[in-house]
């Protein structure tokens, strides 16, 4: 486990260097916002259609914006062969998928601690310390799953020409059972819900998190080797 | 006395393509053996098969007595690796890849520092060790790709065509490291299309040419350079 760790240092230590990947999320994050805000700009005195249209947005922005970054995940590790240089490392694969996993996590909450201050700005938003942490939860559980998925289909089109048009192509789908949960329980707490209302949400989250966590981790070490 | 390295009927097919054909190898420990070949005959497969950086379609590869499909982990341990790649991160610097790798591998602490500044010495590289390795030239990548090699110890040195992009300056480097008292024990095998320096370096030459072994003895079996190219010039084609 600590090798993971040291993987992931290793990644956000290259990342905060050049910020390559940070920049290009912030920055598109932010423009689905505001461009969505600016599309509803009539609707956002509507309390009802804003709450029924903002948490989509709110997920539109970072499905988009961590797909960008994950698109880049093993680019690093192509460049003079360092991907087969951590595979001839003494380590479980899985402790590599690991790693990954970590420092893709760290940079997409980084982008969502981000935006999550304007998007509550730009829709009108006024949230309580406990409705905060409540959709903080849920913003965990819908990142992990889908950081979880996206990783391993990130290392799966490794190999091919249009990694950056398959990836999507291969990821929404398999994003549709973490992003409706997602989109209905950041709606409810946004909606004022309690969390008692959100369990069947969150159950479902934490199912697939877990899950797809378990499967790619067994599944990794057949996607990297030839 | 075990063998550092142990092939029987070693075989590995792409597809439908035989790239190995049922191989035999035992290499003693200490023994620097050098793998020539044609392009295609399968050299660098062979390495990357005793790596564990690929599985065999047949046949077993035993590494120190570990088996490199059971055991790989500890395979992987006893193996450093130096290819034409230099396995470097373009955005860390020297002393943070070193660094880096040195944890994979288990070193840790003051021991870590201490071999990361004696192999930045070794290479030449002490003066650059804060500098990012994307601004280094191909030929300090090199110098640096061998500390990196070399940071564990290991008893198996794997070399896919070193010499590839080294300077003269690097590939004397790497001949002093190779020929120091710390790796004068370790086993070593070298991929290369570089004959006359392969031929210097190495006592046993192997010829692979589509997929097998076409020709295995020792270098004292020839008087010079100039004899083994006449006699075995023609199975390199």
């Amino acid at each position: 486990m600590i090798r993971s760790f040291y993987i992931a240092a290793k990644d956000l230590k290259a990342e905060f260097r050049t910020k390559q990947m940070l920049n290009s999320m912030f920055i598109f994050s932010l423009l689905v916002l505001v461009v969505f805000s600016i599309s509803f700009g009539d609707f956002l005195g509507d309390t009802e259609k804003v709450e029924k249209l903002a948490p989509g947005v709110l997920w539109i922005a970072f499905t988009f914006a961590g797909m960008l970054g994950l698109s880049r995940t093993f680019v690093m590790e192509t460049e003079n062969g360092c991907l087969e240089a951590l595979m001839l490392c003494p380590v479980d694969r899985g402790a590599i998928y690991t790693g990954k996993i970590l420092s893709n996590l760290a940079i997409v909450f980084l982008m969502e601690a981000v935006t999550l201050p304007f998007f509550i700005i730009l829709f009108n938003y006024s949230l309580g310390i406990g409705t905060l942490l409540l959709l903080l939860l849920i913003l965990f559980l819908g990142t992990f799953g889908f950081i979880a998925v996206g990783t391993l289909l990130s290392a799966l089109t490794l190999g091919t020409r249009t990694r950056e048009l398959l990836l999507p192509v291969l990821l929404l789908p398999l994003l549709l059972p973490v992003l409706i949960p997602a989109v209905e329980a950041t709606a409810g707490i946004l909606a004022g819900n309690s969390i008692g209302n959100l369990i069947p949400e969150i159950r479902l989250l934490a199912v697939y998190d877990l899950v797809f966590f378990v499967i790619s981790h067994l599944v990794f070490e057949h996607v990297v080797s030839d | 006395m075990e063998n550092a390295v142990s092939i029987r009927e070693l075989s590995k097919v792409f597809g439908k393509t035989p790239v190995l054909k049922a191989l035999d190898l035992d290499l003693k420990k200490g023994e620097f053996a050098v793998v020539f070949g044609p392009n295609g005959a399968g050299k660098t497969t062979l390495l990357k098969l005793i790596s564990t950086l690929i599985e065999p379609t047949g046949g077993s590869v035993f590494v120190s007595g570990f088996n490199i499909t059971e055991e790989p982990e500890k395979v992987r341990k006893e193996i450093g690796m130096l290819s034409h790649d230099s396995y470097l991160y373009g955005d860390l610097t020297a002393k943070e890849n070193l660094h880096f790798f040195g944890k994979m591998y288990g070193i840790n602490g003051q021991e870590l520092e201490k071999r990361i500044l004696q192999l930045l010495n070794e290479v030449g590289l002490a003066t650059k060790a804060d500098e990012r390795v994307s601004t280094f030239s191909r030929g300090m990548k090199q110098r640096l790709s061998i500390a990196r090699a070399l940071l564990h110890r290991p008893s198996l040195l794997l070399l896919d065509e070193p010499y590839t992009g080294l300077d003269p300056g690097a590939s004397l480097v790497f001949e002093n490291l190779l020929k120091s008292p710390e790796f004068q024990g370790s086993t070593k095998l070298m991929v290369s299309h570089d004959l006359e320096r392969g031929f210097a370096l190495c006592d046993r030459v192997l010829i692979l040419n589509k997929g097998k072994f076409v020709y295995d003895g020792f270098k004292v079996n020839f008087s010079g350079f100039q004899e083994f190219r006449e006699k075995c010039g023609s199975m390199l084609t």
